[in-house]
């Protein structure tokens, strides 16, 4: 590991430059910068127990240095980065139907119930 | 099933100075590859909805008229809920990239360090100058949001910047860069040797370089040639000279210098000066400047190429024009806005190419499409993002020429 600075601390450093607030709550900005981060650390780790397993699988048993350095072939590279849109379409589900309902637009449910209350 | 996935992060080549990273580490920037893709695709296309379907009908109940310019589609879209949302999201997506970058090159720094410092004693190819003082366009904010823009140290001499601008820039592209993020400089390659076959230029000259990930191909392309690639950020220069000899690309050597005062340089020097990428990081005062030396060193029938995104243009519809400006709002990219707002063909002109001589072309970036598929265009374009640019050009007019116009 790096000597003679906290390399930990320093990553985590802030570009220079004023950051937008998009959110009138600047929690809701938090929650964002959490909840994302967590994403990607479960999308992370989802990876790595892919690597275990496929490691598993090839040889039964493996060293850390193996998941360390393992590189997908090109089959594997594919069926890793179709698990992680289908993670992310998961997790994003309410934002892309969000979208999809401005496309189709919908009215109130009340106006359907309404409408087949009468005769 | 497959198609247009992005290659994992672990098909980009391992060149010397590439910082390594562990398993999750590329973990993350292959989720932020996915991330973006969706971010510019599937959620992306939800801008122009919100837009169509309520924020254009509110803005012409306010005023009885329609936007004449992009800055009150913003002003009215940073009103909307959905649009609030997506640029918390690909904020956020850049800051990860960042942090992530910054952890995989801080841990190993030693390392790095040491191993750039070998390179740069041996090779010949770094020449710092302390006396290039950092432009405040540079230091006004950090570009991009990356921490120590492209001049900062986390200790004296150290490759931070430029090591964590390399490792990083495959996830902020979705791989459309290639193997090692050169597809701009091959793309100027392929376009220069397609345009100009048996051209042979000696002497090229590559301003704001960064880590010279553009310049390199140059060099590579065109082996006889002797490439000077300069910068005022001797912290990106140290990496790139670095990044370069361990490639065992020898015909380039890193200069830190300003593009505003090429005095080191005479007149009719270069047979081409190159940019890539690199006008809309500077101010509205210093690029006219930059430009007016790069013609001067320019030998007469030399050429010189910018590639950037494509101008905005009266032919550019406002709400595209608004799409592509979020980075300088949000991504601190803030000349963005203003330089691709001018007409490239009257600052050309003004800096000494004739309308005559000047032309843009559309350029895509070049990697191997069997590994590296190309970015999406059309409707899942990231405005601003993708490997796909204009190329603003000319021939400098050789003395016949000029006293025949």
């Amino acid at each position: 590991m790096t000597q003679g600075l906290d390399w930990i601390a320093r990553s985590g450093a802030r570009a220079k430059g004023r950051r937008p607030a998009f959110f009138d709550e600047p929690a809701v900005d938090r929650l964002y910068s959490l909840s994302l981060a967590l994403m990607a650390e479960q999308s992370a780790t989802r990876e790595r127990l892919d690597t275990v397993e496929r490691l598993l699988e090839a040889g039964g048993s493996l060293n850390r240095q193996d998941i360390e350095d393992y590189a997908p072939d090109r089959t594997a590279g594919e069926e890793r980065g179709e698990d992680t849109r289908a993670f992310i379409a998961r997790v994003m589900r309410g934002f892309q139907q969000e979208v999809e309902a401005m496309e189709q637009p919908d009215p109130p449910i009340l106006d359907i119930v309404e409408e087949l209350s009468v005769r | 099933m497959t198609q247009n996935l992005p290659p994992p992060y672990t098909a980009l080549a391992r060149h010397p100075m590439m910082p390594r990273t562990r398993h999750d580490e590329a973990a993350r920037f292959n989720f932020l590859t996915h991330f973006n893709r969706y971010i510019s695709g599937t959620l992306g296309r939800g801008n122009q909805l919100a837009y169509e379907s309520r924020v254009l009908p509110t803005f012409r109940a306010e005023h009885g008229r329609d936007p004449v310019h992009r800055n009150e589609i913003r002003d009215a879209m940073n009103r909307d809920g959905f649009h609030r949302t997506w640029s918390a999201l690909k904020r956020n997506a850049m800051e990860m990239r960042q942090m992530n970058g910054r952890q995989t090159v801080l841990r190993q720094l030693d390392a790095l360090d040491a191993l750039a410092r070998q390179f740069n004693e041996h090779s010949g190819q770094l020449e710092l100058d302390p006396r290039v003082q950092q432009p405040r366009y540079q230091t006004c904010v950090d570009i991009h949001c990356q921490p120590g823009g492209y001049h900062g140290e986390e200790r004296p001499g150290d490759v931070t910047v430029g090591a964590n601008y390399d490792v990083g820039l495959f996830a902020t592209t979705g791989g459309a860069l290639g193997a090692l993020n050169d597809g701009g400089g091959q793309a100027v390659v392929a376009w220069a040797k397609a345009n100009r076959p048996g051209w042979s230029p000696q002497r090229i000259l590559d301003i704001g370089c960064t880590i010279g990930h553009n310049a390199v191909p140059i060099a590579q392309g065109f082996p006889d040639a002797e490439v000077i690639a300069i910068d005022t950020a001797g912290a990106s220069l140290r990496y790139g000279a670095a990044r370069a000899a361990g490639l065992g690309v020898r015909n380039i050597r890193f200069v830190q210098a300003d593009g505003e005062d090429l005095s080191r340089f005479p007149d009719n020097h270069f047979d081409w000066v190159q940019t890539t990428m690199f006008l809309h990081e500077l101010s509205a005062a210093s690029m006219p400047r930059i430009l007016a030396e790069a013609w001067r060193v320019l030998k007469p029938g030399g050429l010189m190429l910018h590639v950037e995104q494509p101008q905005y243009g009266p032919d550019m519809p406002l709400f595209e024009q608004f799409m592509r400006d979020w980075d300088a709002f949000n991504n601190n990219e803030p000349f963005w806005s203003a330089m691709h707002g001018v007409s490239m063909t009257d600052v050309m002109e003004e800096a000494g190419f004739a309308r005559e001589d000047q032309f843009s072309v559309g350029v895509r970036a070049v990697a191997d499409p069997s590994v590296f598929p190309p970015s999406p265009d059309g409707g899942a374009e990231d405005y601003g993002r993708a490997a796909i640019w204009n190329a603003y050009g000319a021939w400098k007019a050789a003395p016949a020429q000029e006293l025949a116009a």
